[in-house]
This record gives structure tokens, C-alpha cells and sequence, in this order.
């Protein structure tokens, strides 16, 4: 017997939020979707099907800031987990330090990405930035305007001073989520520091991990503002990342159609790598 | 193996105690013997879990000495003293198998793997969590990880002592008395001194061979469940345990009775001369007396009351509880509960009440007044 009180009304108490996601999601991802198979002139466009798509996965310009896009995120991930782990491991448990420690990490998180990006560009210059200049006082090579590798490790410096406190306040608050009554046990049992670490604390602090390395992963895999502040993406390609090589190709060459096909692209790489990477852990969790 | 041995131990959580209100623990002198199964029962906050603490090592005393056979380990970590824990909440190291759970302490004690592999099977066996050896250890039911956070206590052959802090808690009711024989069947297989921490008088009977009450930090009454209901050396002990307490009366001393509002007790049914002759040079003691429901007789006229002095009161209330009753009886402006038993006779409307000798219980200054001793 089907007790289902059939009211067509009720969808119109959806309709608000419907329209609303329509609005912002839907009809501009659409519209993308849409310039991505056409060609646009002036006034008029042709259907080109999968032209586009097949032109950008082709273009060696951007395979290879793919490539570069990818050792960035990886590099990033690579320096800022164990980082923020260690620096949350660090921290004093309560008090007014701890206080104080969570006021100070939180401060690189409240400057926006163009700041960070000026910032360390006077920071580095190797003229009269207290580091490049430093730098080369003592006779250590630094020029991020000049040297690839230079630029490239600024890029991941600065990257790493402004989010690893991100990565390190979710494992704060992680470890502090850990009964006493574990690190208890783990002293009767006789672990060592070590054991603690890898038994109870590295374990107890997946979930947030998750969420750290998925944030990390997607912010680090747009980044924009900073390299292009630092360099505009130079010297040379070095450091133009994925969503600079977009910028220029919509804005500045103002190929909409490749763009968009390109747009998609882009956004469905971040999407996939996401959501293995989600399912892999979960899958891993749920195992036996 | 060891006797645990506390020496005028105190213990406070604030910097500069002064106040006896400013200790959790009361300077106390105490002796856990080797091999004894005991029970630490008091009401929450009396300051059990801390004593606990101290003497694993989780918590220094500000005051005084433990001491594991003669030897003080106050400056010992947890790790040093050779003692198991067991917690209130399960705690089990969930990222790995029920195996390695129990492995745990002996991987870190660096014993060969042969060995391990022995003592782990062993303890799987006595606790019934040998088919659960392979399992993922977050995937057991609460009643399963207590058993874990057990056997991590019990693999380890060095242990002097096992703590447990009201263990079953967590555990559904219809568990808590398997695992509580189990406890048993393991403290007498492996003659391990075990400390028992619990609020439940039941539990802790039903456990320990002796218990020890503890009340604003301070261990009243060490003694047999039996004891301890016959004998409560403390006015907290009447009332903490049995169920329905004992009943505590406020009493004044006149001439040679004991007066509670209008009634009157003569001291020489209950006391003899030179104990009365004590009484009665103390300055306004603080006297109560104290009977336990289950002695109070109660009679429909004079004549059955042996000689002892009888009391008319009135009967306000019959609770049946299945094999026997409670009645509670108003005497002066006292409410006075008695036991029944199944057979024996029930008032209706006015009974006569006596107390035995025996069983009725003086407390000078909240303590038992004892002839003998004084």
C-alpha cells in the first residue's frame, strides 16, 4: 500500500533555491559548455563540435604548464602537510601561548593572494629585499626575475608561508579532539613518542587530513595572483601556471571557444583528482 | 606482582592548598596487599579517579608516598611502575587489528615475535576475542573494545597491578555481569592485585573481596561487603550503602537518654556504663544514631518487643518491591524506612517499631562510637 500523500505544491517551495543555483551555477556552466563548441565572430558562430577540445589537448603550451601546475600542487602538498602536522604537533596544548600561537598562524590566512604576492616581491628583490639582498650578501645566487628555479621556489615559498597555517590550525584542532585517555593508555603501554605519533595521533587525525590535502590540492591547483604578481609568469614559462595560460588565452587573445573548451577541461581535472583521491581514502577506511 | 602501599598520601589540584576542602585526595595511609581483588567505591567526585591516577603514575601526589613492595615510585612515569590501566571509556588503538592491539605493549617492550605471537593467543583466549583477532579494532562493539583495552593490560607478564576505572560504564547491562565474571575468572587465573574503581555498590560487591569507601577524599571504611553493611563505620557508609541507607537520626543527649524530637532512648539499653560515662563529658557532641531498614523490627503491640524500648508510629507508605517491602513509618518528625520480609507481618495504619541492640549504630562527630575503644 503506497501511503504517499502525492502534493505538487511542495516543489514549488524548491523553486527558490532551484533558481538561485540555476542562476550562479548552471546557466554560466552552460554557457561555457556552450562556447566551447562553437566559434564566435563578431555577431554570428558555427558549430565546431569537439574542434576546440581536440585543439587545446593538443597544444603543447599547455601541456606543459599542465605539467608544471601538477609537480606545483604536488610540491606544495609535499611541504605543507608534514609542515603544518609538525607545527600543530608543536604548539602548546592551552594556555595564553596557545592563544597567542593561533592568533600569529592565523594572520597569513587574513592577507589576501595579491598582497602575499607584492609582499614577497619586495620581500626577494635582489637589490633591496631584506631576503634576495641578504641572499646575495652571502654570496648565495638569487634572482627570481632572472632564474627559473629561483622563481619557481619563491612561488613555493610563498605558497607555503601563507597556507601551511591553514593545514596546521585543522591539525590543532584534530589532535586537541583526542581523549586524554589515549595518550594515557599509549604511556601504560609503554609507547614511545614515536608509536603515539603513528598510532594514535596520525590516525585520529585522517579526517582533517582529508580536508587539508583536498583544500591545499584545489587552491594550490588555481593558484593565480601570486606568480603572476611575482613575475607575470616568468622568466620565461617557468612559472605560468594553468589558470594564467587561461587568463591570457581568454582575455588576452580572446579565443573564447578554445577557453572554454580549456575551462571545462580544467575544471573537470580538479574535479576527478578530487574525488579519487576522496574515494581511495574512504574506500581505504571502510576496508575489513 | 606487588603490594601497593600509600604513606600519608594527599593530593591537590591547586598550587598552595590550605584548606582540608582544597584536597582532593586526604592525607591517608592505605595498603593494597599482593594478589587482593579490591573495590574503591565512593560517589562521583569523592576522588577516586584521582587516587587511581596516582597510583598508576598518571599524577603526582603533592603529598606523601606510593610505594610498590617497599620500594617509592612517586618520581615514576606510568611506564616504569609496570601497572595496567583499563579506562571508563574503551580505548582502542583503532588503525589496527584486535592482534595488534594486544601486541602493541609487547612490541614496544621489544619482546621476540614468537613470543608475542604465544601471549597474545593466550589472552585472546581468556577474553573470548580469538574469532576477533583479524578485525579492524574500530569496527567491535563497546563491550568488545573493553575487552581489548583489557587484554592490553593482561598480555604483558610484568604487570604489578590492574587498575580499572569504572570499566563498565559504557557497557549494556546485559554484558556488564559476563564481563564482570570474566574479571573475576582472570584475577583468580593469574593472582593479579586489582584495583576497581566504580560508584555502584553491586559492582563493587559483587567483585572485590574488600572495598574501600571513599568519601571527600578520604577512604572512611576498608573492609568485606559484609562489613561494610554491618558494621558502617561512618555515617556515609550507612547511608551509601544498602538500599534503601540506614537510617540516621540526629539525636540529642538528656539526662540518660537520647532525645530526638519527643521520643526517648535510654542509653542503658544500648550502652554500657563506662561508654555512657564518655558521652556524657563530651561538650554538645554531634550524636546521631543510625539502623539499617533490614534490623528494625516492627510489631503490631508492646509485648513482642523483647524488652527493648517500642515506639508507636505511624505508617505513611508500603512500597512492594516483589520479595519484599519498604515501609516508611513517621516517628517524632522522622521518616524511618523498614524492610519487610516476604512472610513477616505488615501494619496498615500504626506500628510498633523497636531496635535492636544490636544493629542500632551511635556516631559521635559523624564516626562510630565504639565502647571498647574509648
Amino acid at each position: 500500500m503506497n501511503l504517499k500523500v502525492k502534493n505538487n505544491k511542495a516543489w514549488f517551495l524548491v523553486l527558490p533555491v532551484l533558481a538561485l543555483v540555476a542562476f550562479s551555477a548552471i546557466i554560466p556552466l552552460m554557457t561555457v559548455v556552450n562556447y566551447s563548441v562553437q566559434d564566435i565572430f563578431d555577431n554570428s558562430s558555427v558549430f565546431v563540435g569537439t574542434e576546440w577540445y581536440r585543439e587545446i589537448l593538443n597544444d603543447p603550451r599547455l601541456q606543459s604548464s599542465l605539467i608544471r601546475q601538477f609537480v606545483f600542487s604536488g610540491a606544495v602538498l609535499l611541504v605543507e602537510i608534514p609542515l603544518g602536522i609538525l607545527v600543530a604537533l608543536m604548539m602548546p596544548k592551552s594556555g595564553r601561548m596557545a592563544s597567542l600561537c593561533l592568533v600569529i598562524l592565523a594572520m597569513p590566512l587574513l592577507i589576501p593572494w595579491n598582497v602575499v604576492g607584492t609582499i614577497w616581491q619586495i620581500f626577494g628583490r635582489a637589490d633591496i629585499g631584506l631576503m634576495g639582498a641578504f641572499l646575495n650578501g652571502i654570496g648565495i645566487d638569487y634572482n627570481y626575475a632572472s632564474n627559473p628555479i629561483d622563481a619557481w621556489l619563491t612561488v613555493l615559498l610563498m605558497d607555503v608561508w601563507h597556507w601551511t597555517s591553514l593545514v596546521a590550525l585543522l591539525c590543532y584542532s584534530g589532535l586537541r579532539a583526542i581523549p586524554d585517555a589515549y595518550y594515557q593508555a599509549a604511556k601504560i603501554d609503554q609507547a614511545s613518542a614515536w608509536a603515539v605519533f603513528r598510532y594514535i595521533q596520525l590516525p585520529k587525525l585522517r579526517s582533517v587530513l582529508v580536508i587539508g590535502i583536498l583544500l591545499r590540492f584545489m587552491d594550490s591547483f588555481m593558484i593565480y595572483a601570486e606568480p603572476f604578481v611575482l613575475t607575470g609568469g616568468g622568466p620565461g614559462n617557468s612559472t605560468t601556471f594553468l589558470s594564467q595560460t587561461l587568463t591570457k588565452m581568454a582575455i588576452g587573445q580572446f579565443d573564447l571557444g578554445p577557453a572554454a573548451a580549456f575551462s571545462l577541461v580544467y575544471f573537470l581535472i580538479v574535479l576527478l583528482v578530487s574525488w579519487l583521491f576522496f574515494t581511495t581514502i574512504t574506500h581505504l577506511d571502510n576496508k575489513k | 606482582m606487588a603490594e601497593i602501599r600509600l604513606e600519608a598520601l594527599a593530593h591537590s589540584y591547586l598550587e598552595s592548598p590550605c584548606k582540608p576542602e582544597d584536597y582532593a585526595i586526604r592525607e591517608m595511609n592505605h595498603i593494597w596487599e599482593q594478589g587482593g581483588a579490591y573495590a574503591l567505591l565512593g560517589p562521583s567526585g569523592c576522588g577516586k579517579s584521582t587516587l587511581l591516577n596516582i597510583i598508576s603514575g598518571l599524577l603526582t601526589p603533592s603529598e606523601g608516598h606510593v610505594k610498590f613492595d617497599q620500594k617509592t615510585v612517586n618520581g615514576l612515569e606510568p611506564n616504569q611502575r609496570n601497572i595496567a590501566q583499563v579506562f571508563q571509556f574503551p580505548v582502542v588503538y583503532d588503525s589496527m587489528s584486535v592482534f595488534d592491539n594486544l601486541a602493541f605493549p609487547l612490541r614496544n617492550l621489544k619482546y621476540p615475535k614468537d613470543k608475542i605471537d604465544q601471549k597474545v593467543k593466550e589472552i585472546a583466549d581468556v577474553l573470548d576475542l580469538t574469532a576477533l583477532l583479524n578485525r579492524r579494532a574500530n569496527h567491535l562493539t563497546a563491550d568488545e573494545k573493553q575487552k581489548v583495552s583489557m587484554g592490553r593490560g593482561l598480555v604483558r607478564d610484568d604487570v604489578s597491578a590492574i587498575l580499572f576505572d569504572e570499566p563498565l560504564t559504557v557497557i549494556d547491562p546485559h554484558l556488564k555481569w559476563k564481563l564482570r565474571r570474566k574479571l573475576k575468572q582472570i584475577h583468580e587465573k593469574f593472582n593479579i592485585t586489582m584495583v576497581y574503581v566504580t560508584h555502584d555498590q553491586l559492582e563493587a560487591s559483587t567483585f572485590a573481596d574488600k572495598i574501600a569507601l571513599m568519601y571527600q577524599g578520604q577512604i572512611v571504611q576498608f573492609g568485606t561487603p559484609q562489613e561494610l553493611f554491618e558494621t558502617p563505620e561512618h555515617t556515609f557508609v550507612g547511608y551509601f550503602i544498602g538500599s534503601p541507607g540506614m537510617n540516621i537520626i540526629e539525636v540529642d543527649l538528656k539526662g540518660s537518654n537520647f532525645i530526638f524530637d519527643d521520643i526517648k532512648l535510654p542509653l542503658a539499653d544500648y550502652l554500657d556504663p563506662a561508654a555512657i560515662d564518655i558521652l556524657c563529658k563530651k561538650e554538645a557532641p554531634n550524636l546521631k544514631i543510625g539502623i539499617r531498614p533490614e534490623f528494625i523490627k516492627i510489631t503490631n503491640n508492646v509485648s513482642q518487643c523483647d524488652n527493648q524500648p517500642c515506639f508507636e508510629c505511624n505508617v505513611l507508605d508500603i512500597e512492594n518491591l516483589g520479595t519484599y517491602k519498604i515501609a516508611t513509618l513517621q516517628l517524632g518528625q522522622q521518616k524511618i524506612k523498614a524492610r519487610i520480609a516476604e512472610d513477616a507481618f505488615v501494619p496498615t495504619e500504626k506500628a510498633m517499631i523497636s531496635f535492636p541492640k544490636r544493629w542500632l549504630k551511635i556516631y559521635l562527630d559523624e564516626y562510630l562510637f565504639r565502647e571498647k575503644n574509648l
